[in-house]
Order: C-alpha cells, then sequence, then structure tokens
C-alpha cells in the first residue's frame, strides 16, 4: 500500500466513526432524515463561509455550516410547530429551499474556485490526501484527517461525558424533563455535534455518502443487539468495515470510493437483515413457522384430552376429524410421539402424564395469560417466547 | 385535614397554539393523600401533571411543591409517564430503566454506581420484577412494563409522586399489584397524585379526588364530593357513556 492509499483509508475510517456515533442517537429518535436535511441545507453555509476563508478545511467554515445545520431544524421544528403539515412534510419543504440557494450561490459566484455541484454531492475522497496540514515547513499529513479526527474526539468526549443524559433524554423526554437533564439542550446538543460531523465530513465523502453513513451502520447494529453500548460499538465497527471495504472495491472497480462504500454499507444492512439471528427475514420466517407447528400440536393435544371415546382418538379419524393434510397430520404425530406426549396402541393415540400436564399448563396459560405459569416452558417451546 | 400542602398550582392556564387546555386551575393537594385525578379525554389531565413538572410551560399562574418551585424541588418529586409516551424497543433492560430514576440526584455527568444499582434491584423487587432485571424492555408484557416504570418512580425515594394512568393496559393482577404499592406508598407518608380513567374503582382505590374538565370542577376527599353531581359536571352529558367503558 502506497501512504496516500494508506491515508485515504484512514480519512474514510475515521469519517465513519465520527459519523455512527450520532447516527445510533438519530435513529433511536427516529431523526434518520434530519440527517439528510442537514447534509444539503449546509450547502448555503459552506459556500457562505468559502468566500469569507477560502478554505474549505477552515475551522470558521465547518461552524458557520454547522450553524445552517442546526437552523435547518430550528426552521423544520417551527413549521411543524404551526400544525399544518407534518414532520416529513416540513423536512422535505426546507432543505430543498437551503440547498437550492447553495447551489445558485455557487453558479453566480463561484464558478472560477474548487467548489463544484458534483464534489458537493459525492465528495472525492482520492483527492483528499493532496490537500495537507503545513506546520512550520513539516508535512503534518491531510488537512482533513486532521479536521475529523478532532471533530471525531469532540464528539466522543461528549459522548462519554454525557452518555447518561442521551440515553435517558432519547428514551424518555418527559422523565428526562421532570430529573431536570433538559431535553431541548440535548436535542440541540445532538443537532450541533450531528451538524458540524456533516460538514467536516462532506468535503471527503458528500452529502449524499454522510448521510448513508451515518444511518445505514446504526441501522444495522440496531436489528442485531438490545443494548446501546453495543448499538454503538457495533455500528462503528459496520461503518469502519465499510469504509475500508469500500475503498478496495473502489480500487479493483477502477470506480467512486464514495459510491462503493455506499455500497458495501448497503450490502451489510442487507446481510443483517437477511440473516440477524433474532430480528432478521430469515429467523422471523422459521420462528413464524415453527410457532404453527406448536399451534397445531397444542390444538392436537386438547382434541385428545377432551374426549376419551376411542373413535375420536383412532389415529385415521385424527386424520379427518380435525381436517389436516395427511403431512401435516403425521409432522404433528411425530412430533407429539417424539416428546413423549402421546402413546400409539393399536391405532389409538393415547396422552402420556407428560402430554397431559403439558396441555394443563398450556390450557391455564391460555386462558390467563400469565407468564409465572410458563416461564420454564419457554425454552422448549417458540409458542409462548413474547 | 392537615394545613400542609405538598402541592399548591395557582391561576394555572396551559395553551397549546392559544387554545386553552387548562384554564384558571387553582388547587391544593394536602400532604398524604392517595388522589385520584378523574375527567374525559381531552380534560387536561396529563397536562396538568405535566405543567406541575416543567415539561410543559403555561402560560399563566403558578405551581409550588411544599411552597417553593419546582426546580428547586426535583428531589422530592417521582413521576410515571404515560408507558404509551416511550418507545418500547429502545435498546435497553429493565434494570437499565430503574436506574434512570437515579439520574436526577446524580446530577449531569456523574455516572450511576454500586449504589444506584442496588437501589434498583430493590425496587424491581418491591414490583416482583426481579426475575426480568435483565430482559430487554420490549421484551416484557403491557404489565410488566408498567411495573418497571413504577420501579423507576420508587428508585427516586421521592415524598410525592406523580403517576399518569398506571393502570392503563395492564391485567387485574399487575393492577392490584400496583394499588397495594400505591397504598403503601400513603401509609409511609407520601403524596400520590394518579391520572385515573376507570371511575367505578376510584371509591375503592382512592382517598381523595379532583375532577377536571378544562377548568377545574371540584377537590377533595372521595367520600364528600364523588357524586352524581360532580360527575354529570365534569363529563356533561357523556357521563353515562364514560361510566359503561
Amino acid at each position: 500500500m502506497t501512504s496516500p492509499q494508506i491515508e485515504i483509508q484512514m480519512i474514510a475510517a475515521v469519517v465513519a466513526v465520527a459519523c455512527a456515533i450520532p447516527g445510533v442517537f438519530l435513529i433511536l429518535r427516529k431523526m434518520a432524515l434530519i440527517s439528510d436535511a442537514i447534509s444539503h441545507s449546509i450547502l448555503p453555509g459552506i459556500v457562505a463561509g468559502f468566500f469569507i476563508t477560502q478554505d474549505l478545511n477552515s475551522p470558521l467554515l465547518i461552524l458557520l455550516a454547522a450553524l445552517t445545520g442546526v437552523i435547518t431544524v430550528i426552521l423544520v421544528e417551527a413549521i411543524q410547530k404551526t400544525g399544518l403539515v407534518k414532520e416529513d412534510t416540513a423536512i422535505g419543504l426546507v432543505f430543498p429551499a437551503l440547498f437550492s440557494i447553495g447551489v445558485i450561490m455557487i453558479a453566480k459566484n463561484a464558478n472560477d474556485v474548487h467548489l463544484d455541484i458534483d464534489a458537493v454531492l459525492l465528495g472525492e475522497l482520492a483527492f483528499a490526501p493532496f490537500d495537507r496540514l503545513i506546520l512550520s515547513g513539516l508535512d503534518m499529513g491531510p488537512k482533513s484527517l486532521w479536521l475529523m479526527g478532532t471533530i471525531l474526539i469532540l464528539s466522543l468526549g461528549l459522548l462519554f461525558l454525557f452518555f447518561k443524559e442521551l440515553k435517558v433524554s432519547t428514551f424518555d423526554a418527559g422523565l428526562s424533563s421532570a430529573l431536570g437533564i433538559s431535553p431541548i439542550v440535548m436535542h440541540y446538543g445532538l443537532m450541533s455535534v450531528s451538524s458540524v460531523t456533516v460538514v467536516g465530513a462532506f468535503d471527503a465523502v458528500g452529502a449524499i455518502l454522510v448521510v448513508a453513513l451515518m444511518i445505514a451502520p446504526a441501522a444495522t447494529a440496531y436489528l442485531l443487539t438490545s443494548d446501546l453500548k453495543r448499538m454503538l460499538l457495533l455500528s462503528i465497527v459496520f461503518g469502519v468495515f465499510s469504509a475500508i471495504a469500500g475503498y478496495w472495491l473502489a480500487h479493483f472497480l477502477d470506480a467512486s470510493i464514495s459510491g462503493s462504500m455506499t455500497t458495501v454499507l448497503g450490502v451489510v444492512f442487507l446481510m443483517v437483515y437477511l440473516f440477524a439471528p433474532r430480528k432478521g427475514l430469515l429467523s422471523v420466517l422459521y420462528r413464524q413457522k415453527q410457532q404453527r407447528t406448536e399451534v397445531s400440536l397444542i390444538t392436537f393435544l386438547l382434541h385428545l384430552n377432551n374426549h376419551s371415546e376411542e373413535e375420536e382418538r383412532h389415529i385415521n379419524h385424527l386424520n379427518e376429524h380435525i381436517n389436516w393434510q395427511k403431512i401435516r397430520a403425521k409432522t404433528i404425530l411425530d412430533l407429539a410421539q417424539k416428546n413423549n406426549m402421546v402413546l400409539i396402541k393399536d391405532e389409538i393415540v393415547f396422552l402420556t402424564e407428560k402430554g397431559k400436564d403439558f396441555t394443563q399448563r398450556a390450557l391455564e396459560y391460555i386462558m390467563t395469560n400469565k407468564d409465572d405459569r410458563i416461564e420454564h416452558m419457554k425454552d422448549d417451546f417458540f409458542l409462548f417466547r413474547g | 385535614m392537615k394545613n400542609k400542602f405538598a402541592v399548591q398550582v395557582d391561576d394555572l392556564t396551559v395553551a397549546y397554539n392559544y387554545k386553552p387546555v387548562l384554564w384558571d386551575i387553582d388547587l391544593a393537594v394536602p400532604e398524604g393523600v392517595l388522589m385520584a385525578i378523574v375527567g374525559p379525554n381531552g380534560a387536561g389531565k396529563s397536562t396538568l401533571i405535566k405543567s406541575v413538572l416543567g415539561i410543559i410551560k403555561p402560560i399563566a399562574g403558578s405551581v409550588a411543591i411544599y411552597g417553593k418551585p419546582y426546580n428547586k424541588q426535583r428531589k422530592l418529586v417521582a413521576y410515571v409517564p404515560q408507558k404509551g409516551s416511550v418507545d418500547w424497543d429502545f435498546p435497553t433492560t429493565a434494570i437499565d430503566v430503574v436506574m434512570m430514576g437515579t439520574y436526577g440526584s446524580l446530577g449531569w455527568i456523574k455516572r450511576p454506581g454500586l449504589k444506584e444499582k442496588k437501589a434498583a434491584l430493590e425496587a424491581l423487587e418491591k414490583v416482583g420484577m426481579l426475575a426480568f432485571k435483565n430482559r430487554q424492555i420490549s421484551q416484557l408484557s403491557g404489565g410488566q412494563q408498567q411495573r418497571v416504570f413504577l420501579a423507576r418512580a420508587l428508585v427516586q425515594n421521592a415524598s410525592i409522586y406523580f403517576m399518569d394512568e398506571p393502570f392503563q393496559g395492564v391485567d387485574a393482577t399487575t393492577e392490584i399489584a400496583i394499588i397495594n404499592i400505591l397504598k403503601e406508598l400513603r401509609k409511609a407518608g407520601k403524596t400520590l397524585v394518579v391520572v385515573h380513567h376507570d371511575l367505578q374503582t376510584v371509591p375503592e382505590y382512592f382517598d381523595w379526588v379532583t375532577f377536571l374538565n378544562v377548568k377545574k370542577i371540584a377537590t377533595g376527599p372521595v367520600k364528600e364530593i364523588f357524586n352524581d353531581d360532580n360527575l354529570t359536571k365534569t363529563y356533561g352529558i357523556n357521563y353515562k357513556v364514560a361510566i359503561n367503558k
């Protein structure tokens, strides 16, 4: 690997981590779309900042542009508060308006400078190593690495200090407010950090990928864990993995780095969506199938329990009586036998003691719907798992 | 009647978009009562609690907790919001939710430690949820979720408890468990203010009641004021319908 290659991957990884952290809280607050709005509406802020500073990596530009991000949030909330439109409509109204102001500003004034719409939308990670930080003649590495590194340390520090506050204000704003942890302060704090991160990242990865980096890793992690800390950690892992894998994909395909990174993010999400152990599509389908089988089993056992007459419990009769197809009837009968719940003597089906006990408890659960009666049965049977 | 008021509300008016939802409320809650707030949907019951707790800013009036503004008395007050007001798919466990009750006394930045964890376990035990402490909250039944919320309020170790429909969507067993805990708290000298929907259980559960429908209709001991006259004033012509719900 050449040193620009390493530098590009480092920048991509740092951007990914910096985006994943606010992304987790945006997802949990159901505000994923806000990151899209911020990433577009900061454009006029960036252009204005660029006219003043003539440097895309200047801290002043970052602050000016981030301010536009926060203004976006305020505008969206103000429109929403009128009660005339819903939040998604308000977002859809605000960010294209601000973005288009930025587009006009570029077209009118910035034709001769390095700032064009393509770069804004998609970014160009490949050029990042060219813009270097030189301190008294010494090459300190790419400017954008320093910039994103600073933003990352800042947001990690805030996350560490205010983890508890972020958690409670995200989960239960009412309680948070009553406890004296102002949800409004936390909300605007998160919005400010998100805006600063988006502005810092957008030069490297563009306005569209930055949204993907914020939302996709967090959404993927959400499918895998029910612990907030682990969700943060997993999002960071997914973000960094996609950043680096995306870089190499672009390298071999000779394609856009940011495009490849987004593609990897999408593929990773798809894989987890399909194969996640608990919330994944396949496991949900499997569980549903299991549940159908178990409901059938209980129906069958209940029938045996309700009828002492032999003719009601003859194998052939059961076949017609419960009105199941042969295969299904056989599966259920086998399942009951395998679990020692029934005995078959001369083609007559009997409930065993275990079968009777199980039926009794299942019945009790269905009638009373009391969880404590089936706590110990949950491991055996999918049906009772929440 | 004692003359010390746990909660005192004066001339409170709250409006959403200039439409008043609470109008000129005067209310004094004596210390040590278990009080129900009843009234039809949209009567402003939740809003009343939220404005006492400073979650909603009133456009007029004032609130005092033991004679001082709420933000000076936060540590004396515990709050159980409506169960439906939070997202139960949030990635966290029962004990973690209960620990949130300690965040107020911890203050900013400081993390909960062993002491807070112990308090949370005790509270979970009190509501019969110790066995579920590490369960993800979306895996709890509605009644269990309500118990976790109650445990979170217990852990605040407050003098006054505000609860927004703690019996909503719970089965009979949980309802009895909850009301027993509330009665125990009252015995221990705590004051409880509970938004309540089931009019039939008011005389059995509560000793104090406030009728509310945008304006305050009446407040006082259940034995004296829980009567047809006040119910009709509060629920209007729909009073019978409300009873049948």
